[in-house]
């Protein structure tokens, strides 16, 4: 059978979220709590997590999580990772030992800092330098797959139901101050565990449920700018037109929201003159970025998130709030799994982003 | 007669007993093939100088007339066709270069055909168009690499861009080639539709100037009618480097389709021939047509995107990219298939390759180099239907130039004998009798409801694949898979084979 990458595999999906505004940092276990009753809209297939603000005593290194095929694999890494970064410190993620989780890689860590006269040589920015490593590391190199590279935070990913997957990489024992979450449903796939999400580059991380009928127009977009979609999934593209969108051309995230969730041309006709000005632009410059199909989303980053449906809201998504924390979730129960006596609980229209940042400070 | 003796290629069969006499048949043909014998009572056929064009068969009361191939044959032969065999007795009484109109007849492979689209099952949902918006509309023009901000406002500053309700457009038919009343069913087509249309290289008749928000305004090799007011007219300038039907060659409209209005028109003297050069004689590089782009900016303030048009030849994907870094904001690609009002048969049937490649190609190189958002691509050469505009639009187009489909809609029968002067159908003609047989209201209805038609089956084939904006389907490959093509095919156009 073909692993992502060589072919497409659709799927379906659970995905679900929890910010505390303040940034108060929470353990792993609400989040994972919160995957239990949307168990059904998981076949077993992949799951995920990623946690912003797990990693305080490294928080200016890149933390780099890499599976590898083989210890071989991994030595014939380590010595390209030093070639380009002074490493920190490097160690197997720990895990648990559980029946339902089998066929483990090696899962490795590194805290990083690219090497100083390397990145002036390159004359790239370090954000970018990371990037590049990455790209090149998931497309030209055999047996290993860098599956997070941000900066204090860290995706988590296995083939297997959610909740044993947080298990699995005993996420009771990081506290974070957002925590995103993903169960796959893939119509057909080996069991790859690179291509579990959330999908991650440098602080961003996407968990995406839907199928986007847009995907090729993207991809082969996005790709003119450096990225390669190695796994041929949405949200890995989703994710480069996030990067591209906020960090590249840098567009604010309710311009992104309105980038890849365009309004109508009916609705912008209704909008006033300035506004009107701003969504032509937008949708005229990047509408090969505009996303079509089903889709709800959230993208995470450094101090906040952002939830996100397709502008017809073809995938459910519900938002809620409590006190200092925000939730946002495929299905209601999912919130009321973390928060039973959540307020505020509402639907975001379509193309509507749901934005929550730390406070300045907190993160 | 003897020796160059050829028969006639089509009978007219008249049906005796439905046959009236109302001489219908003779006063509609300008071929002169019906004729009423006074004696006998009787109508009277000279099929020798039928060309096929059904306008006799379209008007006859009694559906009397009917025309068929004949079936006099040389010996078959699979080596030398009858067509072949004709061709060499024509040149060897005359001397001359065989000419041809419309586009390439000759069996070749039309990839839209071995083309099949996508829709979605179970694991994303298909969109209906009646109740939810789909949306066709189209901006063509360079798109910056960057956006700008003053402070934290965005600057929402862009270079000129044509805006389409759809994703097709008029291709470009001269006046003089077609007639007023076509060029004026095309411009109020245009006009209504919220689309296109193209002068052609023939400069735009004052009448039309009132059109010019939805009028692309030709420069060709000829410079006929281009000055400061025409290229000022229309709402983009197309310099016309090159033509499908006929790559690298210019063209020439006899010195008897040059009335007076087109004299006017044209800015050349009554009577005489048009000949266009080959080449612009101002552009023998790719430096010199980054000065033409220029030097037409100049004139127009920078107002109009220029675009450039050319043929699609062997090494199109490289002559593109020159062109995107020439200043270009829209490239149009016409293929090998595309129409013509005349051109030398040879050429026509020889020269240049299918559009469906030259798209891939064109934009798949554009991508590796990572300039496709510099320019936009418009392509035409044969679009049949709107199954072909999508399938057009998933390898990558912007956009389609129509005109064969176009004249069709306003009467043309394919005849292909454009070059004589004589359409039935006051299509390709300048003779006033038959011009006015193409009433403008009517054709610019008909040319509206086949865009609508289009526009619908656009519609529906994008909601059949989940995706309700059209630039999600530009360069959506995957939507697109091949039938009975080899693996050469299937990489130059960038789809898988179905099944896979």
């Amino acid at each position: 059978m073909k692993k992502e990458g060589q072919i497409r595999i659709p799927s379906g999906c659970a995905i679900s979220a929890a910010i505390s505004r303040s940034g108060q940092r929470i353990t792993g276990e609400k989040i994972i709590d919160s995957m239990r009753p949307m168990h059904d809209r998981s076949n077993g297939l992949g799951g995920g997590f990623a946690g912003y603000g797990i990693y305080p005593e490294y928080k200016d290194l890149y933390a780099l999580h890499i599976f590898y095929d083989s210890d071989a694999y991994r030595s014939q890494c380590e010595l390209f990772i030093k070639e380009s970064f002074e490493v920190v410190k490097a160690e197997p993620i720990p895990t648990r030992k559980t029946p339902e989780i089998t066929d483990e890689p090696l899962i490795w860590r590194y805290f990083v800092t690219p090497l100083r006269s390397v990145l002036a040589s390159a004359q790239l920015d370090e954000k970018e330098y990371v990037t590049r490593f990455v790209t090149r590391v998931n497309s030209l190199m055999t047996g290993c797959y860098v599956f997070s590279c941000g900066k204090n935070m860290g995706a988590f990913k296995a083939v297997g139901f959610p909740e044993d997957v947080g298990h699995f990489y005993r996420l009771e024992e990081y506290r974070a101050y957002s925590w995103t979450a993903h169960g796959r449903y893939p119509t057909n796939t080996p069991g790859w565990w690179g291509g579990a999400h959330p999908f991650a580059l440098l602080d961003y991380s996407v968990v995406h449920n839907g199928e986007i009928s847009s995907y090729d127009a993207n991809r082969r977009f996005i790709e003119m700018f450096g990225y390669k979609c190695t796994l041929q999934t949405d949200t890995e593209v989703i994710t480069y037109i996030a990067d591209y969108l906020l960090r590249r051309q840098g567009l604010t995230l309710e311009e992104t929201a309105s980038v890849i969730a365009a309004p109508f041309w009916e609705t912008i006709g209704r909008m006033d003159e300035d506004a009107r000005r701003k969504a032509t632009y937008l949708r005229t410059i990047f509408g090969s970025l505009l996303i079509t199909g089903p889709f709800s989303i959230i993208l995470g980053f450094e101090g906040g998130l952002m939830a996100l449906n397709d502008r017809l809201k073809l995938r459910s998504m519900v938002a809620g709030e409590k006190g200092d924390f925000v939730y946002v979730a495929s299905e209601e129960a999912a919130i009321r799994a973390m928060e039973p006596d959540v307020e505020n609980v509402y639907a975001p229209q379509g193309g509507e982003p749901v934005i929550v940042k730390v406070k300045e400070g907190q993160y | 007669m003897g020796i160059d003796f050829i028969y006639p290629e089509f009978e007219v069969k008249r049906d005796r007993e439905r046959c009236i006499a109302c001489r219908v048949c003779e006063r509609q043909c300008a071929n002169c093939v019906h004729s009423y014998d006074e004696e006998s009572g009787l109508m009277l056929s000279d099929e020798s100088q039928c060309v096929d064009c059904h306008r006799c068969v379209s008007l006859c009361p009694t559906r009397a007339l009917k025309i068929v191939k004949s079936d006099c044959a040389l010996r078959e032969n699979a080596n030398w066709t009858t067509d072949a065999i004709n061709e060499i007795y024509k040149q060897a009484s005359s001397g001359g270069v065989l000419l041809s109109s419309m586009g390439n007849p000759k069996p070749m492979p039309v990839y839209w055909d071995r083309i099949l689209i996508n829709a979605s099952q179970v694991t994303n949902p298909s969109i209906d168009p009646l109740r939810e918006p789909m949306e066709t509309r189209v901006f063509l023009g360079k798109k910056p690499d960057r956006i700008k901000r003053e402070g934290d406002e965005l600057c929402c500053e862009l270079t000129p861009q044509l805006e389409l309700s759809m994703p097709v457009m008029f291709s470009a038919m001269s006046y003089g080639s077609i007639s007023y009343n076509a060029h004026k069913s095309l411009a109020i087509a245009a006009s209504k539709l919220g689309i296109l249309y193209n002068t052609g290289e023939g400069g735009l008749h004052e009448d039309f100037y009132a059109y010019g928000a939805n009028t692309i305004v030709q420069v060709a090799s000829g410079r006929f009618g281009v000055h400061e007011k025409y290229l000022e007219a229309g709402a983009a300038v197309e310099i016309k480097m090159g033509q499908g039907a006929k790559p690298g060659i210019g063209g020439h409209l006899p010195g008897t389709k040059i009335g007076s209005d087109i004299s006017r028109t044209r800015m050349i003297p009554e009577g005489s021939d048009a000949i266009s050069p080959a080449p612009h004689h101002d552009i023998y590089s790719i430096e010199d047509l980054r000065q033409l782009v220029y030097s037409i900016k100049e004139t127009t303030g920078y107002r109009k995107p220029v675009i450039v048009k050319v043929a699609a030849v062997h090494n199109i994907a490289a002559i593109a990219s020159g062109i995107a870094r020439s200043g270009a904001d829209i490239i149009a690609i016409d293929g090998f298939r595309g129409g013509t009002g005349a051109a030398p048969t040879r050429i026509r049937d020889n020269v240049g390759i299918p559009i469906e490649l030259a798209l891939a190609s064109v934009d798949t190189r554009l991508r590796e180099e990572g300039i496709r958002n510099n320019v936009s691509l418009v392509v035409g050469g044969s679009i049949h239907s709107s199954a072909d505009v999508i399938k057009a639009i998933a390898l990558g187009a912007d956009a389609c130039y129509i005109a064969t489909a176009a004249l069709l809609a306003l009467g043309c029968h394919l005849c292909r004998t454009c070059q004589t002067g004589n359409c039935n159908w006051g299509i390709a003609t300048q003779r006033p009798e038959l011009v006015k047989r193409l009433n403008p209201d009517i054709g610019s209805e008909r040319l509206i409801n086949l865009m609508t038609a289009w526009n619908h089956e656009i519609k529906e084939l994008m909601g059949g694949m989940g995706i309700n904006s059209i630039e999600a389907l530009r360069g959506n490959r995957l939507m697109l898979r091949g039938v009975g093509l080899n693996g050469k095919e299937l990489e130059i156009l960038g789809i898988s084979h179905a099944g896979e």
